[in-house]
C-alpha cells in the first residue's frame, strides 16, 4: 500500500517537472521578458516541492510509528488483563507480534482480538499517513505552482533545497552515531549498576557463565575485563608486528623503486587480498597456520597449544598489510615528483631521499593508515575466534591460547538471552570500552597528524 | 686525442618523451667557469636540455636520452658513472621553487648534511647562514629559521632553493629561470651571486630576460623548437647574430 502510494508520488514529481518546465515556456512565450532561471529550474523547483516534504514526513512516521503502536498494544494489553507484571506484558506483546508476522500460530481467542487490534492498528496507521503525506504534497505543490513567474528566482530556490538536503543527510549518519554511542553508555551504566566499575576494568578474572535462567541470581559470575583485553592487545601488538615493517616496505618498494609494469600487477593483488572475507582467514589461521606453528614449535622443543595468540596474530597481520600497503603507496605516491628531484639534484641517493624528504611529508598519512589497520586489528572477531580460542587466559604469551574482547562479545550475546541480565549488559560495557580505545586511537592520530603538519606545512 | 678544454661537452644529445622528440643533436660546449645562457621561446627544450646535465630527466618515465654528454672528461650517461657523486657535484635550481616539506633551516642544511660538509653544529650553521645571506634571503628569514619552507612566498622560495643549492658547493650550478618570481632587487642579488660564484663555478642559466642573458653570460645558446640554432660569445648573439631567427627572436618577433 505504503509501496504504491510512494511510486505514484515518485512518478507525479517527474510529471511535474516536465509540467513546470512547460508551464514557464509558456508564461515566457505570452509575455516575452526574458527569464530569471532556466527552464529545468521551474521543473525541478515544482518537483521537488511535490516530493520532500512528503517523503520526510512519511520517514519520520515510519521510524516513529512501530513505538506508538507498541505502546498502544501495551496499554490494549494492561487495560484487559490488569494483573499482568509488566515482563509479562512485554512477552505477551512479543507473542502478538510474532503471531501477526505468521510465525506464531495464533492460539487463543484472546489472541486473536490481540493479533486484530494490533493489524488494525497497523493499517490505520498507514491509511493515516498516506492522507497526511498526500495532503502536505498537494498544498506545497499548489503554493510552488503558484509562486512560478517568469522573473521567479527558482535557480536559488533549488539550490537551499538541494543544500538542505545534504544537510539532513549528514544529520542522519551524525545522528545515528550519536544514538548508538548513547545506547552503549546507557546499557553500561546498567551493568555498572550490577558489577562494580574496578571489578570490571581491574578484575583479573573473565568467566561470565551465569544467570542463564531469570531465577538464576546475577552477579555471581566474575567479569573482570583485564585478560580479554590484554588478549586483543597481545594479538594486536603480533599483527602489527607483522603488518606494520611487511606493509610500509611494501609500499615503498611499489611507490619508489618497482617499474611501473611490476605495480601495475603487485598492487591489484594485494588489494585482493584485502578483499578476502575473514572468516576465509580465520580458517586459514586455525587450519593451516596454528598446526603449522605447533609442529615447528615442538621440534625446537616449545609447547604451542593448538590455538595461539601467535597464530591468530600472524594471520591477522597478514590481513592488514593490504590496508597498510595500499594506503601508504598512495600517500607516498601523492608526494610531489617535484620533492624527489630536488633531493636527487643534491646528490642524495634514493634510499636517503625516501628516508629523508619522502617518509616525512608521507607521515601524516602513514600514521593515519596504521591507525586504520590499528582499529581495524582491534575489531576483528573471525580470526580470534578460530585461531586463538575463547578462554579468557590471562598470559602474556603469545604460544598460549588468548581471547579477545569482540570475541567475548559475541559469545555473551550468543543464545537467548535476559536482556537486562549481566551477562547481556557486559556486552555493552566491552563494546563501550572498545569504542572508547578505538576513539582514543583515532583522537591520537589527530593529533599527530596536526602536530606534523604545524612543524612543517 | 687532443684532452678536452671544456668543461661539459654534448655531442649529437637527442631527448624524447615518449615518442615525441623534444630535443634534436644538441652539440655545445660549455666553458669552464662561465656563465653560459640558454634562450629561447617556451617550450622549446631548454629546460630538458639543462635537465640532462645531472641526468634529471632519469626520473621522469618515459623519458630517453641520447647522445654522449662529456662533464671532466667523464661520460655521464655511462653506466660506470656514479650518478650520486656526480649530482653531488652539480647544483641545480629548478624552475618551480621546490622547497622541502622542512623548516628553512632544514632545507639549507640538507645537502652538507647528507655529504657530511659540517664538521659540527656550529659548522652547519655558519653554513646555512653563508648561503642564506649570499642567496639575499637572510634578513628576511634570520628570525625565522624553523619556520617551514612552504610558508616563504615564491620568491622567497626561490631564493631558498638558491641558497640550498651552493650550500654543498658545486662545481657547477644549473639555474632554470632562477629569477622568474623575483622583483628587481631580489634579482640584482642573484646576479650579483652569480658573477660571484663564476669565480669558482661553471653556471648554466635558462632566462627569458635578454638583458640578463647579455648582463650575465659569456656565451649564449638559441634554442628553437628543440634545436640548437645559435651558440656563440654573447655579445656577438645580440648585437650581431648569425642566423635569422635569433634575431628573430631577442628583438622580439618570436616568442
Ligand atoms: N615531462 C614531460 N613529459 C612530456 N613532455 C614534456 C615533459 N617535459 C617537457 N616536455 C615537452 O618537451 C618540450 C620542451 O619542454 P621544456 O620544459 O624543456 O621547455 P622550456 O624551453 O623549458 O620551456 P619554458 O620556457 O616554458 O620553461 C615541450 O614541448 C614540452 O611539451
Ligand atoms: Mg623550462
Amino acid at each position: 500500500m505504503l509501496t504504491i502510494y510512494l511510486i505514484i508520488l515518485l512518478g507525479l514529481s517527474f510529471v511535474s517537472y516536465f509540467y513546470g518546465k512547460r508551464l514557464i515556456r509558456r508564461r515566457v512565450y505570452e509575455q516575452k521578458i526574458s527569464q530569471h532561471s532556466r527552464d529545468s529550474y521551474h521543473g525541478l523547483y515544482l518537483s521537488l516541492y511535490l516530493i520532500i516534504p512528503s517523503i520526510i514526513l512519511t520517514l519520520i512516521w515510519l521510524a516513529s510509528s512501530p513505538n506508538i503502536i507498541d505502546s498502544l498494544l501495551k496499554s490494549k494489553i494492561k487495560n484487559s488483563l490488569p494483573d499482568l507484571s509488566l515482563g509479562e506484558i512485554n512477552i505477551l506483546k512479543s507473542k502478538v507480534i510474532s503471531a501477526y508476522d505468521g510465525i506464531l500460530p495464533v492460539d487463543s481467542e484472546q489472541m486473536e482480538i490481540f493479533v486484530g487490534f494490533y493489524n488494525s492498528a497497523n493499517i490505520i496507521s498507514t491509511n493515516f499517513i498516506i492522507i497526511i503525506s498526500a495532503l502536505v504534497s498537494v498544498s506545497f505543490f499548489l503554493f510552488a505552482l503558484n509562486r512560478i513567474r517568469v522573473r521567479f528566482n527558482a535557480r536559488s530556490k533549488v539550490e537551499n533545497i538541494l543544500k538542505f538536503s545534504m544537510i539532513l543527510a549528514s544529520c542522519v549518519a551524525i545522528i545515528t552515531t550519536i544514538g548508538i554511542v548513547l545506547s552503549l553508555i546507557i546499557e553500561t551504566i546498567e551493568f555498572f549498576k550490577i558489577i562494580k566499575i574496578t571489578d570490571f576494568l581491574f578484575g583479573l578474572q573473565w568467566s561470565p557463565q551465569i544467570a542463564l535462567r531469570e531465577d538464576q541470581v546475577a552477579g555471581e559470575g566474575l567479569f573482570g575485563a583485564i585478560p580479554i583485553f590484554i588478549g586483543t592487545i597481545l594479538i594486536t601488538l603480533i599483527a602489527m608486528f607483522i603488518a606494520v615493517p611487511i606493509g610500509l616496505l611494501s609500499a615503498i618498494y611499489l611507490s619508489e623503486y618497482s617499474k611501473p609494469k611490476i605495480r601495475a600487477i603487485a598492487k591489484p593483488m594485494l588489494e585482493v587480498l584485502a578483499g578476502i572475507p575473514t572468516v576465509v582467514y580465520g580458517f586459514f589461521a586455525a587450519l593451516t597456520v596454528a598446526p603449522f606453528l605447533r609442529n615447528s614449535g615442538a621440534s625446537v622443543g616449545l609447547s604451542l597449544s593448538s590455538e595461539s595468540a601467535l597464530a591468530a596474530g600472524l594471520v591477522m597481520g597478514i590481513m592488514i598489510i593490504p590496508l597498510i600497503s595500499s594506503l601508504s603507496d598512495d600517500v607516498i605516491n601523492a608526494v610531489p615528483q617535484s620533492l624527489r628531484e630536488g633531493s636527487a639534484a643534491l646528490g642524495s641517493t634514493q634510499s636517503e631521499t625516501v628516508k629523508l624528504v619522502i617518509l616525512p611529508a608521507a607521515l601524516p598519512g602513514i600514521v593515519s593508515a596504521i591507525l586504520l589497520a590499528l582499529s581495524r586489528a582491534i575489531g576483528e572477531t573471525m580470526i580470534v575466534v578460530m585461531a586463538a580460542g575463547v578462554a579468557a587466559n590471562l598470559t602474556f604469551n603469545p604460544f598460549e591460547s588468548v581471547t579477545a574482547v569482540t570475541v567475548q562479545i559475541v559469545v555473551l550475546l550468543i543464545g537467548d538471552q535476559e536482556f537486562d541480565s549481566a551477562k547481556t549488559l557486559a556486552a555493552f560495557a566491552l563494546g563501550f570500552t572498545l569504542f572508547i580505545i578505538t576513539l582514543l586511537l583515532n583522537v591520537l592520530s589527530i593529533y599527530i597528524v596536526r602536530k606534523y603538519r604545524e612543524q612543517y606545512d | 686525442m687532443i684532452p678536452n678544454q671544456y668543461k661539459i661537452t654534448t655531442s649529437n644529445v637527442n631527448v624524447d618523451y615518449g615518442n615525441k622528440r623534444a630535443l634534436h643533436d644538441i652539440n655545445l660546449q660549455i666553458e669552464e667557469k662561465e656563465v653560459t645562457a640558454l634562450i629561447g621561446p617556451s617550450g622549446c627544450g631548454k629546460s630538458t636540455f639543462i635537465r640532462c646535465l645531472n641526468r634529471m630527466n632519469d626520473l621522469i618515465e618515459g623519458c630517453k636520452v641520447e647522445g654522449k654528454i662529456m662533464i671532466d672528461e667523464v661520460d655521464i650517461n655511462s653506466p660506470d658513472t656514479d650518478i650520486v657523486e656526480l649530482r653531488a657535484r652539480i647544483g641545480m635550481v629548478f624552475q618551480k621553487p621546490n622547497p622541502f616539506p622542512k623548516s628553512i633551516y632544514d632545507n639549507v642544511a640538507y645537502g652538507p648534511r647528507i655529504h657530511g660538509l659540517a664538521k659540527s653544529n656550529e659548522d652547519l650553521d655558519n653554513i646555512v647562514t653563508k648561503s642564506l645571506k649570499r642567496a639575499g634571503l637572510w634578513n628576511e628569514v634570520e628570525d625565522r629559521l624553523d619556520a617551514s619552507g612552504l610558508s616563504l612566498s615564491g620568491g622567497q622560495q626561490q631564493r631558498l632553493c638558491i641558497a640550498r643549492a651552493i650550500a654543498v658547493n658545486p662545481d657547477i650550478l644549473l639555474m632554470d629561470e632562477p629569477c622568474s618570481a623575483l622583483d628587481p632587487i631580489a634579482t640584482a642579488v642573484i646576479e650579483e651571486l652569480i658573477n660571484e660564484l663564476k669565480e669558482r663555478y661553471t653556471i648554466v642559466i635558462v632566462t627569458h630576460s635578454m638583458q640578463q642573458a647579455a648582463r650575465l653570460s659569456e656565451k649564449t645558446a638559441y634554442f628553437h623548437l628543440g634545436k640548437m640554432i645559435e651558440y656563440d660569445i654573447t655579445s656577438n648573439i645580440f648585437t650581431n647574430p648569425k642566423h635569422e631567427m635569433t634575431e628573430a627572436y631577442i628583438s622580439g618577433r618570436i616568442g
